[in-house]
């Protein structure tokens, strides 16, 4: 199972990946893929969903079932191709409250990064695991204290110079 | 000039920290050479043909005696004694030793320079006019936005892993002398008709093999909606560039095959939708703040015409030469901005010892309120000299021969490092460029030729910028020998245009006869005070095309 990340480390997990073919359980809390999302909301609200979501899915078909999501899990198909750092963006932008995941080979290094995108949890995969713990993680967290862009947990430099001198 | 507080002084010394901490990992397997490799090139850090290459930026080419001067012991501590003024208006170590590049990296911390995201596929140092503050003509410094995008673009979380690198350039003069059109984005500040003051936007310029003119993008953006239009540009660029061949992965591909409406009702789209919780907030203090570090510096009244100039200019015809050559008009009477060449015959173009840095660092700090511009002509700007005090200027620049006189001119030459450094390279340039700038060595050939820009690319990838050289050369490799392509007719300023090719490429040893032959065709034709390109423009291909084949038909 690969490792699960948030924040504050290592965190289980308690979703199940459905793909393509597996039939929907009737309650619990899957993952399907997009295709699939319309027949699961189908299954009845006993189900929690999480959808996996391709890096170049368009946000706006999905504004309607946000309420339904209690999970988006956008796929990085490589740690380099940084569309889903933009499309965590315009989630959250189009109103998106559920949590976020991103899953993919992303590397420890990019951890700030993605939380500072709107994302929760980061799903890594195992290859890159057996390299970087999540000691690594964490720490790769803490090197830079403050950013000139605002984050979801942190006023930017500017607001800070400005309510210094206020 | 802007200072750093300590905020700015905690995250560059944060990031270098950040990097050692990368090293170690690459160093003790957790990160691969491919993971490492994007965070090394965030990191300034190149691998060139014969070792690691370590480009440090110089944010809109502005930089201080004391920060020259730290670039000149870079230069002997960790590197061969030179390093190589770029144009980006950045300066490049050809020979540091990866495990040197952490302690770099301090060193420069230390004098409030770094070298963030001088490469990889993230926003780049933003770059600007050379003569920012100083050009008479100029609406705004654009150093202002330009440091206001650099706050912004620094570890922009969203922006940090794009298809491919992306250059913004900023003008506050009309008469462009930041290649503005040939950037991915390109800002002009401009007053609309009700007189306020804001940014005209131009996207998809660039060189590279697949060289274009950036269009427009919005005739007049008001000032405070900058960086969330910028946010907006770069969001559609990031999610819809292409990503699935590298060579067509910058946004002028984006914006050329989708078509600059299409790109711009998204752009909008994204514009009106984005909230600005993301902004460098609060935008019109940290304005003013911005502002406040690039207001014109105390310079004290001195002569308008002062009698030793012309008397000096008399006894000494090199230094009256340089003088018509290399100053340049200046808003405050009695100064000029001094252009220093680092294009001396023989030298490679862009080129300089830790000696010349520390004469330059030297003459600024006594001439020119300690101030120096890098400019991407590879040349460095010398902006508050007073007039009285040129010759001092001049005898301290010749002492380290750094005392051409040829800005503007048939040997103030642009090219790439080429063969002789670069992995990507398929033809020598600097050696190129040697030859050429012996052929027209005399200052009284080149006084006459007039202003004309030959720019030399190593490859199609085009760092020499050869598709905006009057003449522009592009070395390649045909068949295990280098042939060099000539285009003429190209310009990087307001009036912006993408060079001609004459026809079948020219060896190594032709190049510089092939000069020859079209500088001669250009004499002949040119009427009255016309330039090369104004003669190129008037008649066309034809007569040099003509000049340089007939032979061959």
């Amino acid at each position: 199972m690969p490792m699960l990340l948030e924040r504050g480390g290592e965190t289980p997990e308690r979703w199940t990946l459905i793909d393509e073919a597996a039939p929907l359980p009737p309650e619990g809390a899957v993952i399907v893929p997009l295709e699939r999302l319309d027949e699961a909301i189908a299954t009845g609200p006993a189900l929690r969903l999480g959808l996996t979501l391709p890096n170049d899915a368009s946000v706006t078909p999905l504004r309607p079932r946000f309420q339904r999501l209690a999970l988006v899990r956008v796929v990085f198909p490589t740690f380099s191709d940084g569309r889903g750092f933009s499309l965590a963006r315009r989630l959250r932008s189009a109103g998106y409250a559920g949590r976020l995941r991103a899953a993919g080979p992303l590397i420890a290094d990019q951890f700030g990064h993605l939380l500072a995108c709107g994302y929760d949890e980061v799903e890594v995969a195992d290859a890159v695991a057996a390299r970087q713990p999540a000691e690594q993680w964490l720490a790769a967290l803490g090197k830079i204290t403050r950013f000139y862009q605002s984050r979801p947990d942190a006023a930017p430099i500017a607001a800070a110079r400005h309510a210094r001198g206020a | 000039m802007y200072r750093y507080d300590e905020f700015d002084h905690r995250l560059v010394a944060e990031r270098a920290g950040e990097f050692r901490a990368q090293v170690a990992r690459r160093l003790d397997g957790s990160l691969t050479e491919d993971e490492f490799k994007p965070l090394r090139l965030m990191n300034g850090l190149y691998l060139q043909l014969h070792a690691y290459m370590l480009r440090v930026a110089i944010p809109y080419g502005t930089l201080d005696g004391r920060q020259m001067r730290r670039l000149a012991e870079i230069a002997e501590r960790w590197d061969r004694g030179y390093g190589h003024f770029t144009t980006r208006q950045n300066i490049q170590f050809n020979w540091p030793k990866l495990k040197d590049v952490p302690d770099i990296l301090d060193a420069l911390a230390e004098v409030e320079m770094h070298a963030i995201q001088t490469s990889g596929n993230c926003i780049r140092n933003v770059t600007s006019d050379p003569l920012s503050g100083v050009a008479p003509e100029e609406i705004e410094d654009p150093r202002i936005t330009a440091e206001l995008i650099r706050q912004w673009s620094t570890l922009h979380p969203e922006f940090t892993f794009l298809g491919r690198k992306f250059k913004i350039a900023v003008t506050g003069s009309e008469h462009d002398r930041t290649a503005v059109m040939l950037h991915d984005i390109g800002l002009q500040i401009v007053r609309n008709e009700a007189g306020e003051v804001g940014y005209r936007v131009l996207v998809g310029g660039g060189m590279g093999r697949t060289p274009m003119i950036a269009g427009e993008l919005r005739a007049f953006l008001p000032k405070a909606d900058l960086l969330r239009y910028l946010e907006a540009a770069l969001r559609v660029y990031n999610l819809h560039g292409r990503r699935d061949n590298k060579f067509k992965a910058r946004i002028k591909i984006l914006v050329h095959e989708r078509g600059i409406d299409s790109y711009r009702d998204e752009v909008e789209a994204e514009f009106a939708a984005l909230d600005g919780s993301d902004l460098v907030v609060p935008a019109d203090e940290e304005l003013a703040r911005i502002t406040a570090y690039f207001a014109p510096p105390a310079l004290p009244e001195r002569e308008e015409a002062p009698a030793v100039l012309e008397r000096v200019k008399r006894q000494d015809p090199g230094f009256a030469r340089w003088v018509g050559q290399n100053t340049h008009p200046h808003r405050v009477p009695g100064y000029t901005a001094v252009t220093v060449s680092l294009k001396p015959i023989g030298a490679p173009p862009g080129d300089a010892t830790a000696e010349q840095m520390r004469a330059m660092a030297e003459v600024a700090e006594r001439y020119s309120a300690d101030e120096l511009r890098v400019t991407h002509e590879q040349n460095v700007v010398l902006p508050h000299v007073a007039l009285a005090d040129l010759y001092q200027v001049y005898r301290g620049l010749a002492a380290v021969g750094l005392d051409a006189a040829n800005r503007g001119l048939v040997t103030d030459i642009i090219a790439c490092p080429g063969l002789d450094y670069c992995a990507l390279a398929t033809a020598r340039s600097i050696p190129v460029a040697q030859e050429i700038q012996k052929r027209f060595a005399s200052p009284e050939r080149q006084a006459e030729i007039g202003p004309l820009s030959i720019k030399i690319s190593g490859c199609i990838n085009a760092c020499g910028h050869h598709h905006v050289g009057h003449i522009g050369i592009l070395g390649l490799d045909k068949a295990g020998v280098e042939s060099y392509q000539i285009t003429l007719g190209g310009d990087a300023t307001e009036t912006a245009a993408l060079g001609q090719r004459t026809g079948p490429g020219f060896s190594y040893d032709q190049v510089p006869g092939v000069i020859g032959t079209l500088v001669e065709r250009y004499l002949e034709l040119r009427q009255g005070r016309e330039t090369f390109l104004q003669t190129y423009r008037r008649v066309g291909m034809e007569p040099f095309k003509e000049a340089l084949y007939a032979d061959a038909a």
